[in-house]
């Protein structure tokens, strides 16, 4: 606000007709006042109308995908996320199996990341030096940059033969009594989806815990130790201290892991099956618009699968707002205090 | 410039009182628990104390004055080897009740010489309860009775339970920044330490709670050894037993503290305590 | 008030063993955040060690410059892909730069108010957004009304991509300048907005810059939303109007396929792509590690 203040002042001042220093008259477009207030008030509107853009852009698209997918809302309501036929050819779509898909691939996905990402926060918050910290902070900031295309690619013909030909049969062979871990081993399938989807949300869980950890002050830590913590004690008070702001970053990562296509796509399958076993092939909602999106043959094909982007829509909308919530509250809390 | 090594009586040279090993002057009426002898301290290249040899007399209450920045509070953390956490390092010895404090854990040491700190620290996430738990659960401790025993004990100790008896499961940052800060010595003694140091506990309270913590640490001193850090002479006058003076990460001058407040040896002493800087 | 000689003795004596074991758990877990991070590093990598190691041997001159040969020669490049991604990436940031920008402008100078905090907000959600739900938009507004596939509606879904990085980025590196030069600005008798566009701006610009790239770079990896705008093209062409081929799409298409030659094809170009991304992200964080002091 300093700014603004600022420059309401020096506007005051120049209003008045007060002293100028003598530059001031060679530069263009400030020998009248009334230029400057035309100026500037152009400016601040221009530059809200945009900003109020980007703000009804979010409202822009919900909305052009509520119209188009309008018919196949009217023809299935809520069945839709219930039933579990998907028949382009008769024009029947329940998008269950592919609800089904995604929930169970980002969910492993996070059983995997979580504990990884919190530890690999801990070790960057607390217990790394400085100097070691900072470059292999970069280095996790870097796995998000890698895109979901390359990690495909990557899936395709080095993580899913892994898969097919060691872990899956050690896996079947040591806990195949196990519904999770029962059927041939094709490699594609849901567990290639949850492995790669756990590599792709590791590092937001991990930057993120990782700020919301330093965020918390020193004067906690210092507490802790001059009562005779251990470091790994200090680092419990602290996680403690941290949790709700965990738990924004955790639902940051689900988001991702819910709306991520293209790793997906190349490793779970495509089968629009539901099965208890980890082995079998699935379909996310992601890989199905990705697959058939542009075949789609009737405008009830269309409109079901704009239905099921819709879907997406609001479900990562609403985790991207809750966790944005949730670690805006933890790290002001901090910044009053 | 005083001598920058041992307090000097007003005959003696200070080459002399350099070269022995005797506690400075006016120690000898009190035995020492902890012994500092020509403790350096570095924070990077920052020389933080210079030579500083003092002794912290057992079950009293010593005061350590001085203006902002001479190195009270870096003293304070060297005694129970706070400064490595903020990165700094140390030459000399301190000992506790005769050995080194280098030699013991440093986990050890934190536990059997406590610290309270200038800004109440209460845990955010626990209750009052589990708060003055806290050192004791992280020891193993974690019988309920016995817990509850101590944990009452503390808070009568801290002049605090009886206003938090009835709320002892509200969280820790509840309660007012006086009762806070009572909290956290509660906190601290509740492990049962040897020595309590205290960096201007009541700097950040109001003058009510500052006098409910003075008079805090004159009744906790029978029991327990006290170093306090104060800015306040007038708070060091009602505490304390004995008073050291810093200056510029050297140890002016230490002595009884009725002696040293009206009859100080150094110049310096007398200008700090009639105002004439700080 | 005496101390409790039984809680001394817990605190001493009966504390040796179970101090040992606390000893022990904190050096196991400092061990294991420690393979944490090596876990989470091995990957990152693996990957890149991978794309280097499989795409090396189909990367030369030919696969830069030349056009995708008919299924069963060898070789041929994947010149029009990039020329797509090019075009592509250069239609989104013809739409999302004025948007960002200016929304980015109007955020650190007036933003200090309940709109300046739902734009943010908002911009932070539309980051959020699966990139494929993007592409069925673009769909909806470009696709449908012109009946046909097109480098249009592509650019118009990387765009909305685009949009809350630029937003952000323009942001920040505004509020980075030191207030002085807005001091020294509004002190010669400068009009506020001049001050912004002629002072503060320039000053900002080569994190703005850098930051705009990187964005570029991230959008030119993306693949789901271009899948039904863009759809692709196997042939050259440069028409906004009709599919346009692009790196990701190519690289989806030849990782498909069952021919071993245009795999190694797609390992090329994917090298290519994280090469340009990780390169711009070093340059980023070196730029703005560099002009403002430690990050």
């Amino acid at each position: 606000m300093a700014e603004v203040v600022l420059a309401q002042e020096s506007e005051a001042i120049a209003k008045s007709g007060g002293p100028r220093p003598p530059a001031a008259a060679s530069v263009p477009g400030t020998a009248s006042s009334r230029r400057w207030n035309v100026g500037d008030f152009v400016f601040k509107h221009l530059t809200m109308l945009f900003a109020v853009g980007v703000l009804s852009l979010v409202f822009l698209m919900g909305w052009e995908m509520y119209r188009g997918s309008s018919d196949s809302i009217a023809k299935f309501g809520w069945n839709f996320l219930s039933a579990s036929t998907w028949d382009p050819v008769r024009d029947e779509f329940g998008a269950f199996p592919f609800l089904y898909g995604t929930l169970v691939s980002s969910l492993l996905a996070l059983v995997i990341a979580l504990p990884l990402g919190l530890g690999v926060a801990v070790f960057l918050a607390e217990l790394a030096p400085s100097w070691l910290e900072r470059p292999l902070s970069f280095l996790v900031e870097l796995l998000a940059a890698i895109p979901s295309i390359v990690y495909g690619l990557w899936g395709i013909f080095v993580l899913v033969p892994w898969l097919r030909l060691e872990v899956q049969p050690w896996l079947g062979s040591h806990f195949g009594y196990l519904p999770l871990f029962q059927g041939p081993p094709y490699g594609f399938g849901m567990l290639a989806a949850g492995f790669i989807l756990s590599v792709m949300i590791l590092p937001i869980i991990a930057s993120i815990s990782r700020d919301v950890m330093l965020a918390i002050p020193n004067l906690q830590r210092e507490a802790a130790l001059a009562l005779g913590a251990t470091r790994w004690e200090t680092t419990r008070v602290v996680l403690s201290s941290a949790r709700s702001g965990i738990l924004g970053a955790t639902l940051l990562g689900l988001g991702r892991a819910v709306g991520e296509t293209m790793a997906v796509t190349m490793v779970i399958g495509n089968r629009a099956d539901i099965s208890a076993s980890l082995f079998s092939p699935a379909y996310s909602m992601a890989s199905v618009i990705a697959n058939e999106f542009a075949e789609a043959t009737t405008s009830m094909y269309t409109s079901a699968l704009i239905e099921i982007a819709l879907v997406l829509f609001v479900v990562t909308i609403f985790l991207n707002a809750l966790a944005r919530f949730i670690v805006w509250s933890v790290t002001r809390r901090y910044k009053t205090s | 410039m005083g001598s920058s090594e041992t307090v000097s009586p007003p005959q003696t040279t200070d080459m002399e009182s350099s070269t022995e090993k005797q506690p400075p002057e006016g120690h000898e009426s009190f035995p020492a628990k902890m012994v500092a002898r020509e403790v350096n301290a570095f924070f990077g290249k920052t020389h933080a104390l210079h030579n500083v040899s003092l002794d912290v007399p057992e079950k009293h209450v010593l005061a350590i004055i001085g203006p902002s920045g001479c190195g009270k509070s870096t003293f304070l953390r060297c005694l129970n080897r706070m400064h490595e956490v903020a990165g700094g390092s140390m030459k000399g010895t301190i000992t506790l009740d005769g050995q080194d404090t280098a030699s013991i854990d440093a986990v050890d040491l934190r536990r059997r010489v406590g610290m309270v700190f200038q800004k109440p620290n209460p845990f955010p996430t626990m209750s009052i309860f589990d708060n003055v738990a806290a050192g004791l659960r992280f020891n193993g401790m974690h019988n309920r009775k016995k817990l509850e025993e101590i944990v009452e004990r503390c808070l009568r100790q801290a002049a605090l339970w009886d206003e938090v008896k009835d709320s002892l499961n509200k969280s820790g940052m509840s309660i007012s920044g006086g009762q806070q800060q009572r909290l956290c010595i509660a906190r601290t003694l509740a492990v049962n330490p040897e020595v309590v140091l205290m960096d201007e506990p009541a700097s950040a309270l109001d003058p009510l709670s500052t006098a409910k913590v003075e008079e805090l640490i004159y009744e906790l001193k029978s029991n327990y050894t006290i170093a306090i850090v104060t800015h306040n002479m007038q708070q060091a006058a009602r505490v304390s037993d004995m008073t050291a003076f810093f200056y510029i990460g050297e140890l002016i001058e230490v002595g009884e503290t009725k002696r040293l407040f009206t009859t100080p040896q150094k110049k310096q002493t007398e200008d700090y305590i009639t105002g004439r800087f700080g | 008030m005496e101390r409790d000689a039984e809680i001394q003795n817990v605190m001493t004596t009966g504390q040796s063993l179970y101090h040992r074991w606390r000893k022990l758990k904190n050096h196991g877990m400092t061990t294991v955040s420690g393979l944490c991070l090596l876990v989470a590093v091995v990957p990152l990598l693996l990957i890149f060690g991978y794309t280097l190691y499989q795409g090396a041997s189909a990367l030369n001159l030919d696969f830069f410059i030349q056009m995708p040969k008919p299924v069963g020669e060898t070789g041929g490049g994947m010149a029009n892909a990039m020329v797509g991604t090019a075009i592509l990436i250069g239609l989104g940031a013809l739409f999302a730069l004025p948007v960002g920008i200016l929304a980015g402008i109007y955020l650190a100078e007036y933003g200090s108010n309940p709109l300046g905090v739902a734009v943010r907000f908002m911009a932070d959600v539309l980051s959020g957004i699966p990139s494929i739900v993007v592409g069925v938009v673009a769909y909806i507004i470009v696709v449908l009304p012109m009946k046909h596939f097109s480098a249009l509606a592509g650019g118009v879904a990387l765009a909305i991509l685009m949009i809350p990085t630029i937003t952000r980025t323009t942001e920040e590196m505004i509020r980075l300048v030191p207030q002085s030069f807005r001091e020294a600005g509004l002190a010669l008798g400068i009009s506020q907005w001049k001050t912004t566009v002629r002072i503060i701006l320039p000053t900002a610009l080569k994190g703005i810059t850098t930051g705009i790239l990187l964005a570029l770079a991230r959008a030119a990896g993306e693949t789901a939303p271009l899948l039904f705008t863009a759809l692709g093209n196997r042939f050259w062409s440069t028409a906004i109007d009709q599919p346009i081929g692009s790196l990701s799409v190519f690289i989806y298409d030849y990782a498909k396929a069952p021919f071993e030659d245009w795999n190694q094809q797609a390992w090329a170009a994917g090298f290519v792509l994280i090469s340009l991304i990780f390169l711009l992200s070093l340059i980023f964080r070196f730029v703005t590690r560099s002009r403002y002091g430690e990050f």
